[in-house]
């Protein structure tokens, strides 16, 4: 990841503005579509794709890109906006989303969305994937990063901490997991609906490192990747969305 | 008589020979690699194996992860845990996808005898065959299973191999041909009846056989080792040259070898049939023969099913 400039920091608010307003047109026009959890990703989604993953629109099958998985799939709105707006389909597809035929399905479909790295849509599964592309990568000595986007109310999920385990046992070095702590499950507050504090401790306790910031701030965002990148040694990575 | 082994073993055998002439694949486990005897392929290449402990949703959703990237990734565990605490995992991101994730499923059926119910996979083939893109293998003897490993190795998509723990008779030799997707005849006695088994069962089914043509019953009998795609031509063919078929399997009676059978006949050539399968229920501790004997699967079912086919087909 390249330093940035607070030129850039204008560009990716910009740009996180510009996935905002997709999101808002795909989801009214689909008539679904959690447009709330796809708004509540739109920041971090736009640094990622537009300053910090070493990708290439032109070549989605690039066998050395970053990778990303939503493992939050359903808010894939903010996903599909941000592949559009890098150029990776026609921005018109937008207005297909969740119709028939569509390579914009209601959950994230790597077979049929150029850019999209992994299936997704169960929660749960995503950070487990993540460890998986990020083991072939040592393996096969290819120089990428994995990026995993979990839900706050998804680390509901037993699964999620089975990952977790397994990400500090194998010394992953290559994976940012980022939780998008929005306070929000379908039933109503996570605190409500089942607690899930506390959450930096839990992670820390499975050998994770954590960054808590705003996920909302730009410039805390483009901080909190790199630190995370400098982070060395046998633990995993993560970033903690604040707020 | 060619020796004995288990198609675990046989499988896991082949592997580490396989590793030894290419490196373009991997072996995943969840804790139980000695019993999967993967773990001859963990001692011979470490650099190629991980072990991700017991959590079997985690293993095989990092086995679907790995083999995005283009990998090809075999995963072994116990056929209950692949079939089912695994389920969703290779359903949506193993299947879905079709990534080309080979699940070796060990310990199918009741071969696990006194381990008892929680450890028996008597669902698992009918779990497997209807997920989309899944391929669902069952080899019979080790020479068998050592082909199937050879054959998943370059093949497009996801596949279910179901192997067995108990040690059997090896009943192929170097003559024996396996191609995915398509049935073998094992005997073609007469046109009395077809007998039609998977796995475990084929050995029995071949002694049924011997037993009827002392008899004067003489039967054909093919062995289905892809139970999906099943060769619906060498089944309608027995059905048109026979006119009677029992199907012969360690699963449940829904869902497996007999339904998948019962499937092709039905719309293409309507055919009496009779299963030879547990009869819908689950089993309990035993040794694998005495549980056989108890549901009505052994070679003395086979014979009075082949009879009570045969009969219905001169009536």
């Amino acid at each position: 990841m390249r330093s940035y400039t607070l030129e850039d920091v204008k560009y990716l608010k910009q740009k996180a503005n510009d996935i905002r307003k997709d999101i808002i047109k795909m989801t009214h026009k689909a008539k679904a579509g959690h447009p709330g959890g796809s708004l509540s990703a739109a920041d971090i989604v736009s640094a990622l794709y537009f300053h910090v993953m070493k990708i290439d629109p032109k070549n989605p099958g690039w066998k050395e890109r970053d990778r990303f998985v939503l493992s939050k799939g359903h808010a894939c709105p903010v996903w599909y906006a941000a592949l559009a707006e890098k150029g990776y389909f026609d921005m018109d597809h937008l207005n297909t989303l969740r119709k028939f035929h569509s390579i914009l399905q209601g959950h994230p479909d790597m077979k049929k969305t150029p850019g999209v790295d992994m299936t997704s849509g169960s929660l749960g599964n995503g950070l487990s994937i993540g460890i998986g592309m990020a083991l072939a990568a040592k393996r096969n000595k290819l120089n990428y990063n994995v990026y995993v986007m979990l839900g706050d109310g998804e680390i509901q999920e037993g699964m999620v901490w089975e990952a977790a385990m397994s990400a500090a046992h194998y010394h992953i070095d290559n994976l940012i997991a980022i939780v998008d702590y929005n306070g929000l499950q379908v039933d109503g507050w996570t605190k409500d609906v089942m607690s899930i504090h506390p959450v930096v401790e839990k992670w820390e306790a499975f050998g994770w490192s954590v960054i808590e910031i705003d996920g909302h701030n730009m410039i805390e965002i483009l901080d909190a990747f790199q630190k995370a990148h400098k982070i060395k040694g046998p633990v995993a990575k993560g970033a903690y969305k604040g707020g | 008589m060619l020796g004995q082994i288990a198609t675990r073993k046989a499988f896991g055998q082949e592997l580490v020979e396989i590793g030894k002439e290419r490196d373009d694949f991997v072996v995943m486990d969840a804790d139980i690699a000695k019993s999967c005897s993967t773990d001859l392929f963990h001692k011979a290449f470490p650099e190629r194996s991980y072990n991700f402990g017991i959590a079997e949703q985690n293993f095989m959703a990092i086995a679907a992860g790995y083999a995005s990237t283009g990998t090809q990734v075999f995963a072994a565990t116990y056929s209950v845990f692949a079939s089912m605490r695994a389920c969703e995992q290779v359903r949506t991101f193993v299947c879905y996808p079709k990534l080309n994730v080979r699940i070796i499923a060990s310990h199918g059926g009741l071969q696990v005898g006194p381990d008892g119910a929680t450890h028996q996979a008597i669902e698992d083939i009918g779990i497997m065959r209807s997920i989309p893109n899944m391929t669902v293998i069952q080899p019979a003897d080790g020479t068998a299973a050592k082909l199937a490993a050879r054959a998943v190795m370059n093949y497009d998509g996801p596949v279910y191999i179901r192997l067995l723990r108990n040690d059997s008779p090896i009943i192929f030799d170097e003559s024996y041909k396996f191609e995915i997707g398509k049935a073998v005849e094992l005997r073609n006695d007469g046109t009395d009846l077809t007998i039609i088994g998977t796995g475990a069962m084929v050995l029995k089914t071949l002694q049924a056989a011997d037993k009827l043509k002392e008899e004067g019953i003489n039967v054909k009998v093919l062995e289905i080792h892809t139970l999906k795609p099943i060769d619906e031509d060498a089944i309608i063919k027995a059905a048109k040259e026979t006119g009677a078929i029992v199907t012969v399997e360690d699963h449940n009676i829904f869902g497996g070898l007999g339904s998948a059978v019962s499937e092709v006949l039905s719309e293409n050539y309507p055919t009496i049939l009779k299963r030879v399968a547990i009869p819908d229920v689950f089993g309990e501790s035993g040794d694998s023969e005495t549980l056989y004997d108890h549901y009505g699967m052994n070679v003395k079912d086979i014979i009075n099913a082949a009879k009570e086919v045969l009969a219905k087909k001169r009536k």
